[in-house]
């Protein structure tokens, strides 16, 4: 099959590239552009963990076609701390809170967690857990990632995160 | 351009095909287009014959690819399509297009207007499927376990289809035939949903049984009401994957209208519209308890509808 040309911004920078019609856009950006941090868990949709933003919208990159996102603007994990390394107040907030465990699904639980934020500054532990309901942590640790979230909304407001009394 | 040099290039092509886990194992090599019109994409999808699909979010078709359930030899992706988009209302109906995501829907006030929409809207799958997933997809693939056909037939909606001879017109109640056949001839697209909007004060409910996030429901209920003096005016029922097709309870919504939705008459209507149905057994549960599991969510949903009624 034929290769076609795709040209997309990823993190800031103007990519290109040669792919066929049926290259995932998860292994566009894993193999071509060697951008390992978004995930391939389940490639079936359900796990979450292969979440990039595309033009604005949490989406698994293992169920959009590379093509699909020809002209988009796309931003991955690599692409969430500041340029001087500086890490984000959602990346902090993981490791302050103990978000992570093996780590996996971490890329994916914060780059979803980035657009809730945005959407979302100031959300209630019910709408963190039915906005990260299209990600799943198989150490089973929702508890501490539903913190780091809430920590990271604080810091972002400028407040002071309070843990919620047990 | 950023090229990959210190890791080895998976074969590519088909001779990958057999290998597990290898980049395209499992989707046949196709032909992509980007139309950029209605007229374009369905003269494509004539001209390239019965194997090209239209792409809209992707959500069912891309995994029907990976599973070898839909080997298309042509994507015609929708997504390019400015007249397809967006939500408008004309005179007595809202009219959503075809490529709309569930998101839109979630955060748009004319799709407020009808507010089944979006409860129904909430429960389908995960948020960035919503995204991507478009009320078209959902309602044009013919899946009896999508969430918006049976709301469609509650509501009353009807269907634009867009072919090569121009527009057609089809009742929701008259689209579905079987699971995965519809009304939509080859070359066909549905272009847009034409919604009457429901009087204000109108009660709703979408009641939907479900094992967990991003799962098809066990069975689901849609309800839309209309109450006056304590009596049911109107009412409407549809009922989701719980048949080959989505269903609409007819009958049972015939018994419920003129009453007080008192117990007894409750009762009544869920026994007509559990008769109806004819789930399969599946991972879900045995076809018994998805009947029985149909009515629960009808009563609910009936409660929960009455109870938003003005």
């Amino acid at each position: 099959m034929p290769k076609t040309h795709v040209s997309m911004t990823v993190n800031g920078k103007l990519v290109e590239g040669l792919v066929e019609p049926r290259t995932l856009l998860i292994h566009f950006l894993r193999e071509d552009l060697c951008l390992t941090g978004p995930h391939i868990g389940c490639e079936t949709t359900h796990c979450g963990a292969c979440t990039v933003d595309l033009d604005g919208k949490s989406v698994k990159a293992c169920t959009v076609f590379a093509v699909q996102a020809e002209g988009a603007s796309i931003l991955t994990i690599e692409g969430i701390a500041a340029p001087d390394g500086t890490l984000h107040a959602l990346q902090e907030g993981f490791r302050e809170m103990h978000g992570l465990q093996c780590g996996f699904c971490t890329p994916g639980m914060i780059t979803r967690a980035y657009r809730l934020l945005q959407e979302n500054p100031n959300p209630s532990e019910e709408e963190i857990r039915h906005g990260i309901s299209g990600n799943l942590c198989r150490c089973t640790g929702y508890q501490n990632i539903v913190k780091a979230i809430q920590y990271a909304a604080a810091k972002m407001s400028g407040a002071q995160f309070q843990e919620a009394a047990e | 351009m950023i090229i990959c040099r210190d890791r080895r290039r998976k074969p590519e092509g088909p001779e990958a095909g057999g290998r597990q886990g290898g980049r395209h194992d499992s989707r046949r090599a196709f032909a992509y287009h980007r139309p950029k019109s209605i007229a374009e994409a369905v003269a494509l999808l004539s001209e390239l014959g019965e194997d090209a699909r239209p792409l809209s979010g992707g959500h069912s078709l891309i995994r029907m690819m990976k599973l070898r359930l839909a080997k298309p030899s042509d994507l015609v992706d929708l997504g390019a399509i400015a007249e397809l988009k967006g939500i408008r209302e004309d005179g007595p109906d809202i009219v959503i297009g075809a490529t709309t995501t569930q998101h839109d829907l979630l955060g748009s006030a004319l799709a407020a207007r009808t507010p089944i929409l979006v409860e129904a809207a909430s429960v389908i799958a995960d948020p960035q499927v919503r995204y991507l997933g478009t009320i078209g997809g959902n309602v044009a693939n013919g899946d009896p376990g999508n969430d918006m056909p049976a709301v469609m037939m509650c509501l009353g909606a009807t269907f634009q289809l867009a072919g090569k001879g121009g527009e057609r017109r089809v009742a929701a109640r008259d689209f579905y035939q079987g699971a995965y056949f519809t009304a939509l001839e080859p070359g066909e697209i549905l272009s847009a949903i034409r919604i009457p909007i429901p009087p204000t004060g109108h009660g709703y409910a979408y009641e939907k049984l479900k094992r967990k996030i991003g799962d098809y429901a066990t069975a689901a209920a849609a309800v839309l009401l209309t109450m006056a003096g304590g009596r049911a005016t109107t009412c409407s029922i549809g009922l989701t994957n719980v048949g080959e097709t989505p269903l609409w309870a007819e009958d049972a919504a015939r018994i419920l209208v003129g009453s007080s939705l008192d117990p007894a008459t409750v009762k009544r209507a869920v026994a007509a519209a559990e008769a109806i149905t004819s789930p399969a057994s599946d991972t879900r549960g045995p076809a018994a308890y998805r009947t029985k599991m149909a009515g629960v969510m009808l009563s609910r949903a009936l409660e929960r509808a009455r109870s938003r009624a003005r």
